[in-house]
């Protein structure tokens, strides 16, 4: 549903000229075939890390230690000589299982929430509106902190904490994809011609508002890997020598001057995958 | 005006909704902070000592009471007391403010700037290539971690360039790097709206019958597209008060100076309830008043809301 | 023979695509003589849009002029750069866009925009602007210029901004000023004003014009000379009276045609329905597919404010097996009428009839039944089509919503109705962005009818329809009345295409019914001043006039404007 959506876009409705812009994402488009790759090569390093090295993410060789990059050792080796690639690749499914709570959490209970308000209205709208201001008031980071406090640490609870903090942005989204479906001509026409609430609900309006929801769950996807990143990084994840890669970071912080590719390497893996899930978002929002 | 009596009255209403979730989040603790800090056998507290200790903080009536207690604090501007310090809440905030002030003011200074001169350079610049290059920035910026950026800067500035010193710097070169760890992920989603919302007004009619009369491309921007484009921006900016006061914090950190940043870990690493919840509640407030202004500004910058604000 | 002030020759226009370039104006030449005008006129997708605006140099993103000359008094444009095309721009060429509402910048006052003609040029000092935009103001008929030049665009009505656009166009007193669609979207009394401001303007300074439009009849009333395009060339030019009246080309035929109310000289009048032609069924049970009487609806405007009525006191009846028309302004409440019929808005007062069995306070289950009995067809088919299912899902949608048939029998059913509105049987698993507007609509109205209702609404079912489009629309609805019996509800603000298609009229206006009856009659001999303004703005050709010019020699004289003399006249003549 995402590349080829795109285009079937109708030639007769569009304007009649679209800008160069619009126009030249027609075609193919390497980046977001780069970004899938990415994603897939990740996502693999999550499911079969093995696959991709065969040396120890928690102990090392202390011969080998704070080494350069190098053939043997792709990322070079950290303090206690362990091999920081293989760090990385065992640190991908504490990263993306998080990752993927968080995004679970705020995708079904913030779309829950503003899917009701969308289409209930009334007063359960504004008791949900109020809910999601007040998400919103509190710093992502500072409510995340909170609920961190309450259920304690480690990547499950960080994860759950950084759900938390996207219910807003889901509830916002879907209910104003739903809303803005209810008002549109299709739906009258389907009440019109005889269809109750319910099977308008499930045949028209959530499948048309639901798109956008997706779009914003892979840019959340992103956004939640920066965060659970920042809360390990912070200490209130994983414990060490778990390879979560805020935990790298931050280990290799003390390595700064001499050391850099303990902290550089590490971190643009992160970019990369949050650079990737970004242009997969963007991708899916455009097919609206 | 009823408008505004009616915007400040949802602005009170959210706080006392964030203040109450807050408080019940905190308060729900599965650890006590009181018993964990005097409990430790080494201290050799006796549990008549203790129950004493509760009651000085409070933490001796049920929760209803100290919710009433607290909120009657709060609105006083009594924080309540630091377990882990002992001290008056308000005391170490009012230590801790004013660097982070500085650092999120100038980091959000910072961001307005980056942000306004990628979005208009990637509209009027020369070259497609360099638009398009622009263009990707954002995307970029808004995807690398805070506490990374701030560590790699560090590297690349102070020890391979060695342009600004890492011990015993003054207090203005030592604000350079945070301020930019701050300020480039806080810009890119401002770029972004704002390039988009740029993009979208330059394709509106009344900027083809600006151009048909004459008018070259940088004036077309400057006059006619940029204040319908900032109105987007503005309210983007004011969501972006919360990424700000969260970046600080981090920013902090990685920096090792003191602030809110540092309290607010250490508040959460002692389990320091009174502090953490003064601190969120402190951030709401600036969060809940930023945006109460924008929505009070946006009538005066567009003239069409300007009847619906005092209509309703 | 004067040198020709604009002079196209041979122009190619292309946009980059992924693809490469695709070009959509091609060999195209046209001349405009000093004080001339001449219309450009097409349907979408003709390119005339993209002529003008390569004459202007502003080709959207990607455009690009890839052959011929722009020829402005000899001089060739086609090459210059956007710097040098700044000099040309508003002080040579004026520009008047289509749509006035979104044609101004919100933020900004009226007298600033109005200035920034003389500003970017740098004609006058402040005081010296500031005096001749309020003459300007004063020039295009606005009141008060001293407070309009303050004034927001929002705080103007559509008509008045597109006369603060028409200031600014002329305020340089250009010699050519190009109008693209100016009146399009404006109510069609609002409309004839406006074209009467651009003419008496351009005769004042002797300007050329550029009219580009879709409207024949505009193009008629207006132009001296057309020019007929479609798919980016030039079907067809010459003399306004030789292109109408023998027009050379199947396709200036076809639109001449399909113009409501332009190739013939008289309003057409539907076969009266099977049921009026025979007696027995006449005189059978109820008459009336649909009675409304003392229909009111008002709308809260929040507290302390006057309710508006958009609905006041509204009665009409349609009867069986025939088109009952209301026709009204942007605003009359033509629509809110509608939609009390169809039963989404409640009436705060007054009742609706559908044959003889009142509906008003049906609830529920049995207004849901009701649904069957009437059906309603949207104006934009682009929104009235769920993007996500397929032809044949839409169209057997109302069969699965009342359970009628199992699967297979409603996918057969769906695909009769297909052939019914005469689309391809291929189109049943398309969806609906895969199809061009005209045939959404078919689509639309196919779903209307998959119950067999005996009333359908039609509230501006044609009107974003190109002309020929529009025009086998109207065939279809005409057929399928014939055939199945159908009565319809046709709301509209044109007034050509009501009097092709209905056989009763209501005219309203805020609110109100102004005068009904037989359409003919209505239309023939209007008894409310209101009706008569309305009919008199239709543009049309000063027939008679034009009928005994058009064997004149077909060149241009461009001494000689056109003169409709008093276009209300031959109008009411024409419709007689």
């Amino acid at each position: 549903m995402s590349a080829t959506a795109v285009e079937t876009r109708p030639s007769s409705s569009a304007p009649q000229f679209a800008t160069d812009g619009r126009r030249r994402l027609r075609g193919i488009r390497p980046g977001l075939v780069l970004a899938w790759l990415v994603i897939a090569v990740v996502l693999a390093w999550a499911v079969v890390p093995w696959l991709f090295t065969g040396q120890d993410p928690i102990s090392g060789v202390p011969a080998e230690k704070l080494q350069a990059p190098s053939l043997a050792h792709l990322f070079g080796t950290d303090a206690i000589g362990r091999d920081l690639f293989t760090r990385v690749v065992y640190g991908a499914v504490h990263s993306l299982s998080g990752a993927l709570v968080a995004v679970t959490v705020g995708l079904v209970v913030g779309t829950l929430l503003g899917v009701l308000a969308g289409s209930l209205g009334g007063v359960v709208d504004a008791i949900v509106m109020r809910i999601v201001d007040v998400l919103l008031s509190i710093p992502g980071l500072l409510l995340a902190l909170s609920i961190i406090i309450l259920l304690g640490f480690g990547t499950v609870n960080a994860a759950i904490a950084v759900g938390v903090g996207s219910i807003a942005a889901f509830a916002r989204l879907s209910r104003s994809e739903v809303v803005r479906v209810r008002q549109s001509d299709y739906v009258e026409a389907a009440f019109g011609s005889g269809a109750r609430l319910h099977t308008v609900l499930f045949r028209h309006v959530l499948p048309n508002s639901l798109t956008a929801v997706i779009g914003l769950a892979a840019l959340q996807f992103g956004a939640a890997i920066l965060a659970i990143s920042t809360l390990g990084f912070l200490g209130y994840g994983a414990p060490p020598p778990t390879p979560e890669w805020g935990l790298l970071i931050a280990e290799g912080r003390n390595y700064v001057a001499t050391s850099w590719w303990l902290t550089v390497l590490p971190g643009l893996v992160v970019v990369a995958v949050v650079l990737s899930a970004n242009r997969i978002s963007h991708a899916l929002g455009r097919n609206r | 005006m009823p408008y505004l009596a009616r915007r400040v009255g949802q602005a009170l209403v959210v706080l006392a909704l964030a203040f109450t979730v807050t408080f019940v989040l905190l308060q729900a603790l599965p650890g006590d902070a009181i018993l964990i800090k005097f409990e430790s056998p080494e201290l050799g507290l006796s549990p008549e000592q203790i129950a004493d200790i509760r009651a000085s903080y409070g933490a001796d009536v049920p929760a209803w009471q100290q919710y009433l207690h607290t909120v009657s604090g709060f609105l006083v501007g009594d924080f309540g007391y630091s377990v882990q310090y002992g001290t008056p809440v308000h005391e170490l905030l009012a230590a801790a403010l004013p660097e982070t002030l500085a650092l999120a003011g100038l980091g959000f200074l910072v961001a307005v700037l980056i942000a306004v001169s990628v979005a208009f350079l990637s509209t009027l610049a020369p070259f497609a290539w360099l638009r398009q290059a622009l263009r990707s920035l954002p995307g970029v910026f808004v995807s690398v971690p805070v506490f990374w950026l701030g560590i790699v800067l560090i590297q690349v500035f102070s020890f391979q360039l060695k342009l600004v010193p890492v011990i015993g710097a003054d207090p203005v070169q030592s604000l350079i790097l945070p301020v930019l760890t701050l300020a480039i992920p806080i810009s890119a989603p401002l770029a972004q709206v704002l390039a988009r919302s740029i993009d979208d007004v330059a394709l509106s009619p009344f900027v083809a019958v600006v151009r048909a009369k004459g008018a070259g491309p940088a004036r077309v921007l400057w006059r006619d597209v940029a204040r319908n484009a900032l109105l987007p921006t503005i309210t983007i900016a004011g969501v972006l008060i919360g990424e700000l006061i969260g970046g600080a914090v981090v920013t902090e950190t990685v920096f090792g100076r003191a602030g809110v940043g540092r309290l607010t870990e250490q508040a959460v690493a002692n389990q320091d309830v009174a502090v953490l919840q003064a601190i969120v509640i402190l951030a709401a407030v600036v969060f809940v008043v930023v945006n109460l202004a924008v929505d009070l500004v946006y009538p005066v910058l567009d003239p069409r809301l300007k009847r619906k604000a005092v209509a309703a | 023979m004067t040198a020709p002030l604009l002079a196209i020759e041979h122009l190619d226009v292309a946009y980059r695509a992924a693809s490469g370039p695709r070009r959509v104006v091609h060999d195209v030449s046209f001349d405009v003589q000093p004080g001339e005008v001449v219309a450009l006129v097409g349907e979408s997708g003709s390119g005339k849009t993209t002529t003008s605006s390569a004459v202007l140099g502003l080709l959207p993103g990607g455009g690009l002029v890839e052959a011929g000359a722009i020829r402005l008094s000899g001089v060739d444009l086609a090459g210059w750069s956007d710097r040098r095309l700044q000099s040309v721009r508003g002080a040579r060429i004026g520009y008047i866009p289509q749509d006035p509402v979104s044609s101004l910048n919100p933020v900004r006052p009226i007298g600033v925009q109005l200035a920034d003609a003389f500003r970017i040029h740098g004609r006058g000092d402040r005081r010296d602007i500031r005096a001749r935009v309020l003459d300007l103001l004063d020039r295009v008929g606005l009141d008060d210029p001293a407070l309009r030049a303050k004034q927001y665009p929002h705080e103007l009505s559509g008509g008045m901004r597109q006369r603060v656009l028409i200031a600014s166009a002329v305020a340089l007193e250009p010699e050519l000023v190009i109008a693209d669609e100016p009146t399009s979207a404006l109510d069609v009394t609002v409309q004839r004003r406006i074209l009467d401001l651009i003419d008496v303007l351009r005769r004042e300074h002797g300007t050329a014009v550029l009219l580009v439009t879709h409207d024949l009849g505009v193009a008629a009333e207006r132009a001296e000379r057309v020019v007929v395009m479609q798919h980016g060339g030039i079907v067809e030019q010459g003399s306004t009276a030789a292109v109408l009246d023998a027009p050379a080309e199947a396709y200036t035929r076809q639109l001449l045609a399909d113009a409501p109310g332009l190739g013939e000289h008289e309003f057409r009048h539907p076969r009266p329905p099977l049921y009026l032609r025979d007696a027995s069924v006449a005189a059978a049970e109820n008459p009336f597919a649909l009675e409304a009487s003392g229909l009111v609806k008002e709308f809260s405007l929040g507290r302390g404010r006057e309710p508006f009525r958009a609905v006041d006191d509204v009665s009409f009846t349609v009867l069986r097996g025939t088109t009952h028309a209301i026709v009204g302004e942007s605003g009359s409440g033509k629509t809110t009428t509608a939609r009390i019929v169809a039963r989404f808005v409640t009436p705060d007062a007054g009742e609706v009839a559908l044959g003889g069995e009142p509906v008003r306070a049906l609830a529920g289950a049995a207004k849901r039944v009701f649904r069957r009995r009437v059906q309603l067809v949207y104006q934009n088919p682009f929104a009235s089509l769920d993007p996500r299912q397929s032809v044949q899902e839409i169209i057997a949608e109302p069969l699965r919503n009342f359970g009628i048939g199992d699967r297979r029998s409603r996918a057969a059913s769906a695909r009769q109705l297909i052939d019914r509105v005469s689309l391809p049987a291929a189109l049943a698993t398309q969806r609906p962005g895969e199809l061009s507007g005209g045939q959404r609509q078919r689509v639309a109205i196919a779903r209307a009818l998959a119950l067999e209702p005996e009333l359908v609404i039609l509230d501006e079912a044609v009107s974003a329809l190109d002309v020929t489009v529009q025009a086998r629309i109207l065939e279809l609805l005409e057929q399928l009345q014939g055939e199945l019996g159908l009565s319809y509800l046709f709301i509209s603000h044109d007034l050509s295409v009501v009097a092709r298609l209905s056989h009763s009229v209501s005219v309203m206006r805020r609110g109100r019914i102004v005068e009904g009856g037989a359409t003919e009659q209505v239309f023939g001999a209007p008894q409310h001043d209101y009706t008569r303004e309305l009919l008199e703005a239709v543009p049309r050709r000063a027939a008679a006039d034009a009928r005994g010019a058009s064997d004149r020699p077909s060149a241009s004289s461009p001494a000689s404007p056109a003169s409709p003399a008093s276009p209300a006249r031959s109008t009411r003549k024409a419709l007689a």
